[in-house]
């Protein structure tokens, strides 16, 4: 309890990874799912700074900046994509987002 | 015990202290240097020369009624003022007012970025604003504003690359130190940093010429137009204090921080009689007067032509910079 | 001692906002929480020592990507709550009945981790290919920055480039996708 050890963060990782799937899987606005996918992706950065840590490996924090990039660009396509769907359908309900093309 | 705790939080509480301080008279100093540009006096009653005006200021904006519109987002109207002037103050932590480490709250290795990226913490202050009082005139307002500071912030951020390509450290300590080591201000060795830093910091400080947010012309006020009393004048401290900042900034990167005029000329070391807080802070007043004084000159760009400067004139020749830097620093 | 009164407090904190932002009623609050989740984990990696990605995490999520998810909120002004019209083929409770046996999933990958970690490290199977360099300065002054740049620069300069080159086809999918006339 009072000594912290990889395996914390791992869990605090894990809890949170799960509060972003339960995100993705309950709530309906698709922003939000956006939302929580930023938080699955938060969840292993956690995991991947505190191994660096503890294996004192370089490599852990150069895939987070990865990471980070990533999420920019899915970030930016992805709230591009909202924008697109929501000028046509004046939604942002997922349920409501079932066809492929219109 | 003492040197971690109770030191630090003394030098906080000062520098907090003076920093809200400062503003006030800021705001009186504005006053008066705009109406002497308009061959005004500016505030005379409250005291000898209206200098007095700068405490009763405050204590009017404090016993204002504080109004929250019916129709806003209660938690969200209050949190806004918070988080716009939060960031504001949190940046003087790693400001060195002079060498030694009596001067500073600390040096951090990454000081540079941290002042960069809790700056850019501000921007959600002045949004959620706009967005909380549920109102037309400052949502536009807010928008406004959040596409200006993101676009300038672009601008800014590739123009201190260079500048920390020149030195090679973030610290800023360690920047100041590399003035004092090459005996040359950064302005005489990137002054078209230094142009594009201070029209950025302008913009990003939301002042005029670039003052769209607040255009009161246009949009009744901009994205405070719902606030009043205490919760308005937390916007206006973060305003007055963010100029500080950039002014701080700009002295820091590019006007040797503490360090008396032309370090390396002999000639010159008597200056070295003034404390280094007094010439930092002298620089700094100067600045300020330089912003007051564009405020009094220029008028106010439109948006479109606002959008088409930052992105189209600054980041471009902020890119050009940095390469030209960056060859540079390779050649020599 | 003060380590794990630090680490508790964030991870209360973190996990608490983590559930307020997939809670919250209001999309603008839930980019509230999500915002003061994203400072806290910056926190926690100060404490990993790794102060460079902390501040890239500030500059880059909070301070940039929430702020565009803050722009998409308020210009998708919605009339209607987009929670109202539910799909009726939805059993919203098996989400939570998945993601509970994601957690037992990952939970029990990092258990057999940990043991197979312990026994790795007791047979001197772990070694840092990117080892933290040494670096003699003050206690406040650490090199992680440049260190995570010569590693960037050298190892991992492919990976840096393709991720530039990713994030340039992102920019141009962005504005073709929320442009009206090309």
């Amino acid at each position: 309890m009072l000594e912290i050890t990889p395996l914390h963060y791992s869990l605090l990782s894990a809890a949170l990874f799960m509060i972003g799937v339960i995100g993705v899987l309950v709530r309906r606005n698709v922003i939000i799912i956006f939302m929580s996918i930023e938080l699955i992706l938060n969840a292993v950065n956690i995991n991947l700074i505190a191994l660096s840590d503890r294996l004192q490996d370089l490599a852990g924090q150069v895939f987070v900046v990865f990471v980070i990039a990533v999420a920019a660009a899915e970030a930016a396509v992805g709230l591009g994509i909202i924008i697109a769907f929501y000028r046509n359908k004046e939604t942002v309900n997922i349920d409501e987002i079932q066809i492929m093309r219109w | 015990m003492l040197e971690t705790v109770v030191v630090p939080l003394l030098k906080i509480a000062v520098l907090l202290n003076a920093v809200l301080v400062a503003v006030t008279f800021l705001v009186l100093m504005e006053r008066k240097v705009i109406a002497w540009a308009q061959s005004r006096l500016g505030p005379m009653r409250v005291g000898p020369y209206g200098i007095l005006q700068a405490i009763a200021d405050p204590i009017k904006l404090i016993l204002k009624e504080d109004i929250t519109p019916a129709k806003a987002d209660k938690y969200v109207f209050t949190l806004a003022p918070i988080m716009s002037l939060v960031p504001a103050l949190v940046v003087f932590a790693v400001v060195p007012f002079g060498p030694d480490p009596l001067y500073y709250v600390s040096d951090i290795n990454v000081g540079l970025l941290f002042i960069i990226s809790v700056t850019s913490i501000g921007v959600y202050g002045i949004i959620l604003g706009g967005w909380a009082s549920n109102s037309k005139y400052p949502l536009l307002a807010s928008l406004r504003a959040s596409a200006q500071l993101i676009s300038y912030e672009i601008a800014v951020t590739m123009t201190l690359v260079s500048v920390i390509l020149t030195t090679g450290t973030l610290s800023l300590v360690g920047i100041v130190e590399a003035q004092r080591e090459g005996g040359l201000w950064f302005a005489f060795v990137q002054p078209v940093a230094l142009m594009l830093v201070f029209i950025g910091g302008l913009a990003e400080t939301n002042r005029a010429p670039f003052d769209l947010p607040e255009a009161e012309t246009e949009l009744t006020g901009g994205f405070h137009t719902e606030y009043s009393g205490m919760r308005f004048s937390l916007f206006f401290l973060a305003e007055y204090a963010n100029m500080i900042v950039i002014s701080a900034i700009v002295v820091i990167m590019f006007f040797g921080g503490w360090l008396a005029p032309f370090p390396n000329v002999p000639a010159l070391a008597f200056l070295g009689f003034l404390p280094p807080w007094v010439w930092f802070i002298g620089k700094i007043f100067l600045f300020l007067y330089v912003f007051i004084w564009i405020r009094a000159t220029l008028p106010r760009y439109r948006y479109d032509q606002l959008m088409g400067l930052g992105w189209k004139v600054l980041i471009p020749i902020a890119i050009g910079n940095l390469v030209v830097t960056g060859i540079l620093k390779v050649a020599f | 001692m003060a380590e794990a009164i630090v680490f508790w407090t964030l991870a209360v904190l973190i996990l608490g906002l983590g559930v307020m932002v997939i809670s919250a009623r209001s999309a603008v609050h839930s980019v509230l929480f999500l915002v003061v989740n994203f400072l806290l984990v910056a926190v926690l990696y100060v404490t990993l020592n790794a102060e460079f990605v902390a501040v890239i995490q500030v500059l880059v999520y909070a301070g940039g990507i929430v702020v565009l998810y803050l722009f998409v909120v308020m210009l998708v002004n919605l009339k209607k709550a987009p929670e109202r019209y539910a799909d009726p083929r939805r059993i919203a409770w098996t989400g939570t009945l998945l993601a509970g046996a994601v957690l037992a999933e990952v939970i029990a990958i990092v258990y057999a981790s940990v043991s197979s970690d312990e026994a790795g490290a007791a047979g001197g199977g772990f070694g840092a290919d990117t080892p933290f360099a040494e670096c003699g300065a003050g206690p406040l002054v650490s090199c992680n920055t440049e260190q995570l740049g010569w590693v960037l620069y050298t190892s991992y300069l492919i990976p840096f480039e393709l991720a530039s080159m990713l994030l340039l086809v992102a920019m141009v999918g962005a504005i073709v996708l929320a442009k009206r006339h090309l």
